[in-house]
């Protein structure tokens, strides 16, 4: 029986860095493995010994695409050790804020990352010569999103205006106001987007998953919400790890998260969608019905649709915040550090993004642990890989090896949070 | 970052990177680091297609995978040296570019991963990994300029993206960048902005970092935390000193300095004095020299 090895040294198209190998057997695969390679950074050390007002500003720099993420769930985490809640108007601007990064975030992916996948390009500048009003399109759409992030963050990457308790500074109206026109065809574009991306031709290809992702009653989950999943879980963030672990595994430098007792689960845009479609925006609800795609959807490489309605949703809530948006009268106060444990969980652009820190009286952390969303979708990317290889076996090595990276893609997989996050407290009790 | 490159410009008398019959060759490379330097060059949303018409993007992982062989023109570099691969790595990268710049305070001064560099790291490990035996790392986080010549140094955490299509600009047709070397100081006088720390009693590096970001927390009602790193000669024990007098303690005296510049030479000298305050807190009675002029104006 023959052996193949089909082999990626340098993935690319992905944040960070990380290598595939696949070892095939006739027509089983026998060994698939995402290496992750890319070398950790240790902020979960970092973290411990620093105030609390620290910890916004620093986790923002585990990544570089997603840095509102984890500010989000870090003040909700800091938030809930001191027993504090935000008020109304605070809570809109997170979300808005959140808004503009899942849009910048979501169409850098599905444009200049994943699009090219499936129509054979290398990269999107390679795509912009043949379909260029495509990648203009996208461009202005991930102006809009980085937009917000400027105006209300203070720059793209890396905002500094999020602190426990709110922000810096309260944009004034006008600021927002500023946004409605560019966000109204941000918007119209986002529609034809969508319909663009839906006729783009997808594998054949379903697995069966548990998906999870936050749940709240009211509206699509980003900023809040319990954590459930398609088999049946329903916790509040603080009990995530009753039901959730990680294992350290030789070939990765980030470490795989698994449900208890039964393995591997998926998060990220398409698993939010099939739990909370009901939660769209009527607009992002009709588009969705028109573009046929049909909940719950198993097949992966259709996350990029799923992707694109998330846009679309954000792009409606963004206007609603903004069309709504009242200054708050006062600025919060510095918060009274209380000792404790406290635990945040939100949807990151690629998913679940769950926080728990131990602050001491003094405000200082004395522990830290953060699970990114790319660990925990990297055993389903490779249970994923190993059914990829053997569905399209037939393939010759280039068109499998790029059928294998295109199904990486379909996580967005972002390495250097990844990687990250190797466990630094032996806690396990 | 090396004393000897800090501030440097292109080197004198660079010579345009050669036009006409074929367009200038750029490689985007990525170290330890968040990307999010490298993703500000696709954050430039409307000039990134004229960027692309003017170089040839021969190398940049992270948006194609159309990767094309050295020499390059321009190797713009993110992220600093934590493994012995990449300490390989750089220098073949080097090798291989006409002009080498690094993009950001990871690849300029070590980033927020330097931090390792204040503690033992081989215990550090032993605590952190299940498996330890599984990871391979250096004890230091180190700048690109500590492995390799480097011909400019674009601060920030993140670069600003203007200043970036900058210095692309600058080293294709052979001029030096026109990034100031000014604090942060100067950079709010320019915008208008309050002082916070006159007006308001709000710690602010802002005196002794460099400008580059546009003087951006003050005018979001915060102090500056030092993105930039360092400006030349910043005085950095006399803002110390006038923190103690907000009523700021060594400790978190010290760690405003100490992160994510904090093993650019004067910061980590300015964390290491607050360290050595914490430890004898007599020393703390013959602070810095008071009367720091530059610290308020």
């Amino acid at each position: 029986m023959t052996t193949r090895t089909i082999k990626v040294d340098y993935l690319t198209r992905v944040e960070g860095e990380g290598a595939l190998h696949l070892t095939i057997r006739g027509r089983r695969v026998e060994r698939a493995e995402l290496r992750i390679f890319e070398p950790p950074r240790f902020f979960e050390a970092f973290l411990r010994g620093r105030g609390y007002e620290e910890v916004p500003d620093i986790v923002a720099r585990i990544c570089g695409i997603c840095p509102v993420a984890y500010q989000m769930s870090a003040v909700q985490a800091i938030e809930d050790a001191f027993g504090l809640t935000v008020d109304p108007t605070v809570r809109a601007l997170r979300r808005l804020l959140y808004c503009g990064e899942w849009i910048e975030s979501h169409v850098l992916h599905q444009f200049m990352l994943h699009a090219p996948d499936f129509l054979g390009y290398a990269g999107a500048i390679e795509m912009a010569r043949d379909h260029r009003p495509v990648v203009e399109r996208a461009l202005r759409m991930k102006k809009a999103g980085n937009e917000i992030v400027r105006v209300l963050g203070g720059r793209e990457i890396h905002p500094i205006n999020v602190r426990v308790g709110g922000f810096h500074r309260a944009p004034a109206p006008g600021e927002l106001r500023a946004l409605r026109e560019p966000l109204r065809r941000a918007r119209d574009d986002a529609i034809d987007a969508l319909r663009w991306a839906a006729g783009l031709e997808f594998p054949d290809f379903e697995r069966d998953y548990e998906f999870v992702a936050l749940h709240h009653p009211g509206e699509y989950p980003m900023n809040e919400g319990r954590i459930v999943s398609s088999a049946g879980i329903d916790v509040d963030a603080r009990h995530y790890e009753d039901h959730f672990e990680e294992r350290q595994v030789e070939h990765s430098t980030a470490l795989h998260s698994a449900i208890r007792g039964r393995g591997p689960y998926f998060v990220g845009p398409l698993a939010r969608l099939n739990l909370n479609a009901a939660s769209l925006s009527p607009l992002a609800r009709q588009v969705l019905a028109d573009i046929g795609l049909r909940l719950p959807c198993r097949n992966p490489f259709r996350s990029l649709l799923a992707r694109g309605v998330e846009v679309l949703h954000a792009f409606e809530v963004a206007l609603e915040v903004i069309d709504s948006y009242q200054p708050p009268e006062t600025v919060p106060g510095e918060p009274s550090p209380r000792a404790g444990t406290g635990f945040g969980a939100t949807e990151a652009p690629r998913g679940l993004l769950w926080h728990r820190y131990e602050i001491g009286g003094d405000g200082l952390l004395s522990g830290a642990r953060i699970v990114p969303p790319t660990s925990q979708n990297q055993p389903t990317i490779e249970e994923d890989l190993r059914a990829v290889a053997e569905r399209f076996v037939d393939y010759d090595d280039d068109a499998l090896r790029e059928r294998c990276e295109q199904s990486i893609r379909n996580y967005d997989p972002c390495i250097s949070c990844s990687t990250h996050f190797l466990k630094l407290e032996i806690d396990r009790a | 970052m090396s004393a000897a490159r800090r501030g440097a410009g292109a080197p004198a008398g660079a010579s345009p990177v050669p036009r006409g019959r074929r367009r200038p060759r750029l490689a985007v490379w990525k170290f330890a680091s968040c990307d999010g330097c490298q993703l500000s060059l696709l954050d430039c949303e409307d000039e990134l297609l004229a960027v692309a018409d003017a170089v040839e993007i021969a190398n940049f992982a992270e948006a194609s995978s159309a990767i094309g062989k050295g020499p390059y023109d321009l190797s713009l570099v993110e992220g600093s040296i934590t493994t012995e691969h990449d300490a390989r790595r750089i220098r073949t990268i080097r090798r291989q570019s006409r002009r080498l710049v690094t993009i950001g305070a990871c690849a300029t001064a070590g980033g927020i991963q330097a931090l390792r560099n204040f503690g033992d790291v081989a215990q550090f490990a032993a605590v952190v990994y299940a498996r330890p035996d599984y990871i391979s790392t250096l004890a230091t986080s180190t700048p690109i300029a500590a492995h390799v010549p480097v011909d400019f140094e674009l601060r920030g955490c993140p670069i600003d993206k203007r200043q970036l299509l900058d210095v692309i600009t600058a080293f294709l047709a052979g001029r030096r960048p026109t990034t100031p070397a000014h604090s942060v100081c100067v950079e709010c006088k320019l915008r208008g902005s309050v002082c916070v720390m006159v007006a308001r009693g709000t710690p602010c590096l802002g005196p002794v970092t460099h400008a580059g970001c546009g003087a951006l927390c003050p005018a979001y009602d915060r102090g500056c935390y030092g993105c930039f790193g360092p400006t030349a000669a910043p005085n950095t024990a006399s803002l110390a000193h006038r923190w103690a007098e907000l009523g700021e303690s060594p400790a978190r005296i010290g760690r405003a300095f100490r992160s994510f510049n904090a093993w650019a030479e004067p910061f980590r000298r300015e964390s290491e004095a607050q360290d050595d305050r914490l430890a004898d807190p007599a020393r703390q009675a013959k602070a810095a020299p008071a009367g720091g002029s530059e610290t308020a104006e």
